[in-house]
């Protein structure tokens, strides 16, 4: 299923522990590191860098492939993509194959065929979108910055 | 959880504002702390770096002043907010955080005289240079454009004349051009107009008025929509490595967010110009009731026009919301809510008579400022646009004899009586006070 309200993505957040990011990367002014970083240091996830020219990123153990993820923890609950859309269909089959629940493509990874297979194939999908925003949105960390979450409630705990 | 899409007056009380999660205080609280203590090294490093969210120092964000902001974003229906210490320092950021030394940038002529001496002396100082244009002029606006211009600014309702910005024609020749449009919305307020929803991308606005409402308080916001696409050779500032940042390129890394990031984590860092917690604060009890106030602004200005269109001392009335307007069909459409209760009047005998018409009011505070809960009167030809040329002043809609309003929440009869008696005395020479 293509998510595309902040319900869905919140509930999505919510029943995901562990997260396997394809194309993470070392280098501190890469989008991928950023999210990894903010994504590590939260403490609400598990993530793990999928990258086989990588042995870890920040004292986290790097993967060669999400089968290899899949060996050592299982299947992950999000597979987050950080890859030239050209080339996102593999990463769709290996995500099939090794049972994930979720396929995240990051901001413009858009590729029509990669989204439709991992609609048919029963995994939840979501689409252009930031997970590191989409986090940030359900635990206060984007009204601390003055952007708008959309959040409105008198409820005193926390979404999440 | 739903995705209910809540109403104008909801938002303008609750967005921004869920209970504080820690003592459960329902009214905002007032976070007034200079700074916040890092929950680890590593937060406090990844802070730093831009990669987590949190307080570091109140020049850089607050608890108080953000729940204000996300409130704005909110109401005005963008992608997040950044607050600054007055309207003019908001837009001051928003020129800093698009363009530089020899860039360029279109302003509409029909904008408050304060703006006009900002762009044309301190901007060209700074060696960014300003074409005023008449906006509805889109032969004058094609010859002014230049490979360096980097934004259109207007103003949804233009101080003081009252001309309304044609946005969605606006905004597509400034998209066309591959430059964003800026929208100053202080007159209308979003309950009068979003601009955002007819095609601006950036909306700032001095929240010391309607948002305010109460005249106790100067501030300024910048709102974004998220839309515009940066990541163009022609804004190197968001698209090029960024010197202040380790070489991070905003645009790649933050996406839609690249200009409100860069406008808070590099304009705001280094101008200073930040709101501060109480200030916020009392912003946030202001914009609660926007939706009343503006209500009561829009019929009360509605009453005073058309009573002074009828009166037999007045020459000329240029109220927007009035069908005598010439931009009346503009803010018809931009506003249909209403076109705030800012505007102008000609009193018959020209300057003389309308500092005695002043002289004369008994509850219309003469001042200069506007968008508060009281009456307030000013003639800006010997204030508010002083500082323009007298050929700058008549382009802006200033003649000698402008009388500016800006009409409060007071019985509309009590403003209506203290006119008729300032008339009169204005008629008779005998406008000086005891």
């Amino acid at each position: 299923m293509i998510l595309t309200q902040p319900g869905e993505i919140r509930e999505l957040l919510a029943r995901s522990k562990t997260i396997a990011m394809v194309g993470a990367s070392r280098d501190p002014l890469r989008p991928s590191y950023t999210v990894f970083s903010f994504v590590r240091t939260g403490g609400l996830f598990s993530i793990a860098p999928i990258n086989p020219k990588l042995e870890e990123i920040d004292g986290i153990r790097a993967y060669p492939s999400l089968a290899e993820y899949a060996r050592a923890n299982g299947a992950p609950d999000i597979v987050d993509v950080f890859r030239n859309p050209a080339s996102v269909l593999p990463v769709v089959d290996e995500s099939i194959a090794v049972g994930a629940k979720a396929i995240w493509f990051q901001y413009g990874v858009i590729n029509d065929e990669a989204i439709a297979r991992a609609d048919a194939a029963g995994l939840d999908v979501v689409v252009d979108r930031c997970i590191k925003v989409e986090i940030a949105r359900s635990n206060g960390g984007l009204a601390t910055a003055g952007l708008n979450s959309g959040i409105i409630t008198s409820r005193r705990a926390g979404v999440r | 959880m739903n995705d209910r899409t809540f109403g104008f007056a909801t938002r303008a009380i609750h967005a921004g504002t869920p209970p504080d999660p820690v003592t459960g205080s329902r009214a905002a609280p007032i976070y007034q702390s200079s700074a916040f203590v890092f929950g680890s090294t590593e937060e406090a490093a990844e802070l730093f770096a831009l990669r987590g969210y949190g307080h570091i120092y109140s020049r850089i964000s607050n608890p108080t002043v953000a729940s204000f902001e996300e409130r704005m974003a909110s109401l005005e229906g963008g992608l997040g907010a950044v607050a600054f210490s007055s309207g003019l320092a908001a837009q001051l950021a928003v020129v800093l955080a698009l363009a530089r030394n020899g860039d360029h940038i279109l302003c509409s002529q029909n904008v408050y005289g304060g703006t006009v001496t900002q762009f044309s002396i301190t901007l060209e100082r700074m060696g960014i240079a300003v074409t005023f244009v008449p906006s509805s002029d889109a032969n004058a606006m094609r010859a002014a454009l230049r490979p360096e211009t980097k934004l259109l600014f207007v103003e949804t309702i233009g101080n003081p004349a009252g001309s309304i910005a044609d946005l969605d024609t606006l905004a597509e020749f400034a998209h066309q051009n591959g430059f964003p449009l800026v929208v100053d919305n202080t007159f209308a307020s979003p309950y009068c107009c979003r601009p955002i929803e007819f095609g601006a991308d950036i909306v700032v606005a001095s929240a010391t008025k309607f948002i305010c409402g109460h005249g106790t308080t100067v501030g300024g916001v910048v709102v974004d929509a998220g839309r515009f696409d940066y990541g163009t050779a022609r804004f190197p500032l968001l698209s090029e490595p960024s010197r202040g940042y380790h070489g991070k390129v905003f645009t790649e890394t933050f996406g839609e967010y690249a200009f409100l990031m860069r406008l808070r984590a590099e304009i705001l860092r280094d101008v200073g110009a930040q709101l501060g917690a109480h200030d916020a604060w009392l912003l946030l009890q202001g914009l609660e009731t926007l939706p009343l106030r503006m209500e009561r602004h829009v019929a009360n200005a509605r009453a005073v026009g058309q009573h002074l269109e009828a009166h037999p001392d007045v020459e000329w009335v240029r109220h927007p919301g009035l069908p005598s307007h010439p931009d009346a069909a503009l803010a018809a459409r931009y506003l249909p809510r209403g076109a705030g209760s800012v505007f102008t009047f000609g009193i018959r005998g020209g300057r003389d008579a309308g500092r005695r018409f002043i002289d004369a009011l008994e509850l219309w505070s003469h001042l200069a400022n506007v968008g508060d809960a009281k009456s307030l009167v000013i003639h800006p030809a010997s204030t508010t646009h002083s500082q323009l040329s007298d050929e700058e002043m008549l382009a802006a809609g200033v003649a000698p004899e402008t009388i500016r309003l800006s009409v409060g929440l007071e019985d509309r009869e009590d403003l209506i009586w203290d006119i008729d008696q300032a008339l009169v005395r204005a008629r008779s020479g005998n406008g000086v006070r005891r």
